[in-house]
């Protein structure tokens, strides 16, 4: 597990993060999202050590930081780049070997990547060589190819084909299965909604919510419900405490005052027909994200 | 791959020297296989080569000065001129063919019988034949006391070698320092890579490997000129110059290392290739300035004593000095603990401009600011 506390960094007397806190949890997704110039980089540098922060702790399993954790980091910087006049096996090997991998580990898991990532008739191309998309595949392999025990990257599938993208998050999840905390940042809220398992949200230096995904949804659902039968659902105009909020025939989405009121709909439409759904509607991580940040 | 997600616990971190060796063989791979650097290595060798042939053949063939004797000058003077090496003598019956072949370049100078105490007299179309005067007057006997070590044309091109070698070297390995650093914070890769290993290991990994390729030029360019030397017959040379070339490699060494790190702490100044110059300048003219001391000033003790004590000038100041013989045994020891020193204390400092640079991304990083305390 991450876990960062306190975390306060300054640019110039302009404060960018203040009292920073989040969990990452191994075997665990977890998105961090939030606009630009939110945090999310330099929040990302501290944990990499690229950037000190003024104040705050970041820990692993309890304990501070220092290099050789870090060592054990994949990164992915946020603004791309690798050595353009350097093969890419070579320039996999060189990173690989740099973060402590014997020359025969740092050549295999070189050559297991890159076959994995769809790389394998580039191997010896320069990297300037390489179409943009394949460039960013060799970022992420650079970012993994030292077997990386947790995962920093800054947004990775930005730029990154649909293709590209499946196959990457296909190497995420398996970070994840193994028990790795993987912390991602993203301006694709669907990307995240779909992968996260926690949801980490900033803006403005500040962390507005953090935590599980669907705990996060459940606390921000107001008591807005959506009702299916067979009978029209045209009665509910009449119902005390109950505002409709969209009608069509036998479907209904309306807000209820409490939940006694939602119940009693329910209790009510049952006894004039059957039911075939009834739901509370939970907001879209597109919503919470629009709510607390505002 | 979803078992080799975590199984890193086995990795060894790499020691400051190890990740510093890493990233030495990085750039010189890289250097070797650029065609630019192939290019101009090959020039320079061929270059020094090509000089050493040339000044041999030169000194083995110097011209012969031509001189018309006609057949009544006196046997004597003929003999000598006959003697000497300096003279090509060819006899001609009067002074009307030795006329005619002054007037039409065939020959620089005659001899031609004439009335007085001599007997004999010089002819010349425009200037008067130093050389055939000299040779044919009597000068009296001179003794010197003090013996200036080596010829003024040698000395030129002595210093002209050191200052040319060492400003080459030092510029084109210096600046390919302060290239690879701009490259490494353009491409940001550097955020990868000091997230892996400490900023000081990359910097002395870079010094190292540029410093590698700039000694092994040296050496090949002191081999060519050895090896040149011997094959074209001017071992006298060589004797001579022995001692100052050691010496030069020495210096070199430490010249080098010094300005290596102001390289590279100037390079981590800017975060574009196209900045390079705005900030590195001040220490390609401090590269420059020995060059241009020693060509304009070797002919000047006071300055090129100055030269050899002074850390960027003593690499090229001091082993000029050592063959012109001016220095004591003891002078060059001085002048090398001096530069070794002042590269000591440039390396922390250009560690320290290094690291505060490095993760600084747009606008050139201030004077004022990199360092600050």
């Amino acid at each position: 597990m991450i876990e960062l506390r306190g975390i306060e960094k300054h640019f110039g007397g302009r404060p960018v993060l203040e009292d920073v806190g989040f969990r990452v949890h191994g075997g665990r997704m977890t998105g961090f999202i939030g606009g630009n110039g939110a945090g999310k980089t330099t929040t990302m540098r501290i944990i990499l050590g690229v950037l000190a922060a003024d104040a705050g702790t970041v820990e692993i399993d309890g304990t501070p930081i220092d290099a050789g954790a870090r060592r054990r980091f994949g990164y992915m910087p946020e603004e791309r780049g690798l050595y353009p006049k350097m093969p890419l096996t070579e320039q996999l090997v060189y990173l690989a070997r740099l973060h402590g991998l014997d020359a025969a580990r740092a050549r295999r898991s070189t050559d297991d990547l890159v076959d994995r990532l769809g790389l394998g008739e580039r191997r010896d191309e320069l990297v300037e060589k390489l179409s943009l998309g394949n460039q960013q595949r060799a970022q992420i392999a650079a970012a993994l190819v030292h077997q990386p025990e947790m995962l920093v990257l800054d947004e990775p599938f930005s730029g990154l084909d649909p293709m590209a993208v499946e196959v990457v998050l296909g190497v995420l999840r398996d970070y994840a299965h193994a028990g790795s905390p993987v912390l991602f940042s993203s301006h694709q809220l669907d990307i995240v909604e779909r992968l996260c398992d926690d949801v980490i949200i900033i803006a403005q230096g500040r962390i507005r919510a953090a935590g599980d995904r669907e705990k996060l949804r459940e606390s921000h659902s107001g008591l807005r419900y959506e009702l299916t039968g067979t009978s029209d659902t045209g009665w509910l105009r009449g119902v005390p405490g109950i505002r409709v909020v969209e009608f069509d025939g036998d479907f209904a989405v309306f807000d209820a005052d409490d939940g006694a009121a939602a119940q009693a709909v329910l209790r009510r439409a049952v006894e004039l027909g059957d039911v075939s759904g009834f739901t509370r509607r939970r907001p879209s991580l597109a919503e919470i994200f629009k709510e607390v940040v505002q | 791959m979803s078992t080799s997600a975590a199984t890193a616990s086995g990795v060894r971190a790499p020691s400051l020297a190890e990740a510093a060796w890493l990233v030495a063989r990085r750039e010189v791979r890289t250097r070797l296989r650029s065609k630019a650097f192939l290019i101009s290595t090959g020039i320079l060798v061929l270059a020094a080569f090509a000089g050493i042939v040339v000044g041999g053949i030169l000194s083995a063939n110097p011209s012969r000065t031509k001189v018309a004797v006609t057949s009544d000058v006196p046997a004597a003077v003929a003999q000598q001129l006959k003697a000497s090496d300096s003279f090509a003598v060819r006899t001609v019956e009067g002074r009307a063919d030795a006329d005619r072949l002054v007037r039409s370049g065939a020959v620089d100078a005659a001899v031609a019988r004439a009335s007085g105490p001599l007997g004999f007299r010089v002819i010349a179309k425009t200037d008067v034949p130093e050389g055939l005067v000299g040779q044919l007057s009597v000068t009296p006997p001179v003794s010197i006391l003090e013996k200036s070590g080596q010829d003024a044309l040698l000395r030129y091109f002595v210093a002209l070698g050191f200052g040319l070698v060492f400003f080459v070297t030092a510029t084109t390995f210096g600046s390919a320092i302060a290239q690879s650093v701009v490259e490494e914070k353009q491409t940001r890769i550097v955020e990868i890579l000091v997230a892996a290993i400490p900023a000081r290991a990359l910097l002395a990994g870079k010094v190292v490997g540029n410093s590698l390729l700039a000694f092994a030029q040296i050496a090949v360019l002191a081999a060519i000129s050895v090896i040149g030397l011997t094959i074209t017959g001017q071992g006298r040379i060589l004797a001579t110059l022995g001692g100052p070339i050691v010496w030069f490699a020495v210096f070199f060494v430490f010249g080098f290392v010094l300005l290596a790190s102001m390289f590279a702490a100037t390079g981590a100044l800017v975060s574009r290739t196209e900045d390079i110059a705005s900030t590195t300048t001040p220490v390609t003219m401090l590269v420059m300035a020995p060059y241009l001391l020693v060509v304009f000033g070797n002919a000047n003790p006071l300055l090129v004593g100055i030269m050899s004590y002074v850390p960027f000038g003593a690499p090229v100041g001091m082993p000029l000095r050592l063959y012109l013989g001016t220095a004591q045994w003891w002078e060059p020891l001085v002048a090398l603990v001096l530069l070794i020193a002042t590269t000591a204390g440039m390396v922390a400092l250009g560690a320290r401009i290094y690291e505060r640079g490095l993760l600084r991304m747009g606008s050139r990083v201030p004077w004022r600011e990199a360092l600050r305390a």
